[in-house]
């Protein structure tokens, strides 16, 4: 899948649910970077990458809908769910989120996954908040008029944000 | 590429317990559950959608270096004898056996990793090792998920984890599990106890095959139920400690029988050898108990120490799909009993009686000399 805003090969991908509606958003890292998007716990995503406010409050999505409320990528129903208590894809677990969630009341010793999290995630937060502090110290640099500062910090930024670039390698 | 005849020619060292203690822990499994993130799970996915995500998994797993020349079959290209052999050796689950189109195994050579491609996952890896040893068997499948992670665009959400077709395994995904043989806990009668205490912890108790099945020749396989909520690391440390516990336990309950009951324990394993020696028609239940108790034996020394071994090659090879690979042609159950019979008789026909006289002896060195008494 490619980048919705450059077209680059896409490494980060969202979904969320606003007002009831599915919104899906494929990021290269650099737009994820720009975006500030590689926090995977942020919110308002759509919002923030299409520029546009959702009309309703992202969290309420009607439970009892009826059988007819399907996932688009898979075609998997409320139904189905409910018949086979399992799910027909991973996009199933966002369209049907708050039936996961009951389901899984009781079955765990949580509900929230504290174990290992995929290495490109990690990198790109990790990558993240690097260039954020390389950054606001290069302002601080420019401001102080500490060019050669400045002109090292910018090196370092640019080999960052180089070695992030997808395709290289 | 590997053939299925290479493949299954020899018994992996896990098998067998071999660099290991296997006494008690005979091994250690660890499972991943993986998704790819845009592809229908495959028990959703129509037919042609499993064929495409094999498509898309099959050239990252083959590419892994501890897959170099390993074996790598469709399902659809093995005969159910030869699937049925694959999981009574635990190299593929019951359940990926009976899936059909676009399923896959792809089996490192030392038979130690196995990856089921379009199981009820995407894909399911596991890992065994020999004897107690769920950290090594973690570590490599830990490096083998951290190379496709690179290569494969897997579905992980930040709440939830890795995503599963079942939110069973949510999270992790990590299905961590000690096969254990505890017959001296099932002869005093304390494992329903042990068993219970292991359940209220949070952990699953099984027979031999994984879910549903039942007990035979007092193995045991102990396991994780919650997937979500606590780190990998956690799971394990809490695993180790109960099969730990599980274990001690067991091996006093061992020695406290040899001590108030010698006579006992030297007539199960005296009969157990008698039957296995001179039996001509032996099913697998019966045929399982026995050599539970010769394993015992071994251990106690009742038997030479590689009785152990011999057994836990038994176990494999005398389960009826391996009858049948063995014999090369279909077999009936009355056929599989004699045959099973023949191949322990031959394996065993070296073996000398148990020597009870060495127990008494070792007994009455460890006790205050008796003349003092």
């Amino acid at each position: 899948m490619d980048c919705d805003i450059c077209g680059k090969k896409a490494k980060v991908h969202l979904t969320q649910l606003v007002g009831g509606e599915i919104k899906k958003v494929a990021l290269c890292d650099n737009c994820a970077k720009e975006k500030g998007v590689t926090d995977p716990t942020g919110f308002a995503l759509a919002e923030m990458l299409l520029g546009k406010t959702p009309e309703k409050p992202a969290v309420p999505v009607p439970l009892s809908s009826g059988p007819t409320r399907a996932c688009p990528n898979c075609g998997f129903t409320l139904d189905d769910l409910r018949r086979i208590r399992r799910f027909g894809c991973a996009e199933c677990y966002t369209i049907f989120r708050e039936e996961a969630l009951q389901m899984i009341r009781g079955m765990h010793k949580g509900t929230k996954h504290c174990g290992k999290v995929p290495e490109g995630l990690m990198e790109l937060h990790e990558r993240a908040q690097r260039l954020e502090e390389l950054r606001g110290r290069l302002d601080q640099a420019i401001s102080a008029e500490n060019y050669e500062e400045a002109a090292g910090l910018r090196d370092e930024i640019r080999q960052i944000e180089v070695a992030a670039t997808p395709g290289k390698d | 590429m590997m053939r299925f005849s290479t493949l299954i020619k020899n018994p992996a060292d896990w098998m067998t317990g071999e660099g290991a203690d296997n006494a008690i822990v005979l091994t250690s499994r660890i499972r991943l559950a993986r998704n790819l993130r845009d592809q229908a799970f495959p028990g959703w996915a129509k037919k042609d959608q499993r064929r495409r995500a094999l498509e898309i998994m099959r050239p990252a797993v083959e590419a892994l270096p501890c897959m170099k020349d390993a074996f790598s079959q469709e399902l659809d290209d093995l005969t159910s004898v030869q699937k049925q052999v694959m999981v009574e050796r635990h190299l593929i689950s019951r359940e990926h056996a009976a899936r059909g189109e676009g399923s896959a195994a792809v089996i490192e050579r030392r038979q130690s990793v196995a990856l089921m491609l379009n199981e009820e996952d995407h894909l399911r890896m596991q890992s065994i090792r020999p004897g107690m040893a769920l950290r090594e068997a973690y570590e490599t499948l830990a490096a083998i998920d951290g190379e496709l992670e690179g290569e494969l665009d897997l579905a992980f959400d930040p709440e939830l984890g890795y995503l599963t077709t079942c939110p069973t395994n949510l999270g992790t995904g990590l299905r961590a599990s000690a096969m254990l043989h505890l017959p001296a806990l099932v002869l005093s009668d304390q494992i329903g106890q042990v068993l219970q205490a292991v359940n209220k912890i949070g952990l699953a108790v099984r027979g031999l095959y994984g879910e549903g099945t039942e007990s035979l020749g007092n193995l045991f396989q102990i396991s994780n139920q919650s997937t979500l909520g606590e780190s990998e690391e956690t799971i394990l440390r809490r695993l180790e400690r109960v099969i730990t516990q599980v274990s001690t336990h067991e091996r006093n309950a061992r020695d406290k029988l040899l001590e108030d009951d010698p006579e006992m324990v030297s007539d199960k394993i005296g009969r157990a050898y008698g039957v296995l020696r001179h039996a001509w028609i032996i099913d697998s239940k019966e045929a399982l108990n026995h050599l539970s108790l010769l394993r015992l034996g071994g251990d106690l020394g009742f038997l030479p120490e590689d009785t152990v071994k011999t057994c836990d090659a038994l176990l494999m090879d005398i389960q009826p799909a391996h009858l049948q690979l063995h014999s090369g042609r279909k077999l009936s159950p009355e056929e599989r009993d004699s045959i099973r019979a023949e191949i322990v008789r031959a394996r065993l026909q070296t073996l000398e009686p148990p020597d009870i006289r060495s127990i008494r002896k070792k007994d009455v060195s460890s006790d205050p000399d008796p003349d003092l008494l």
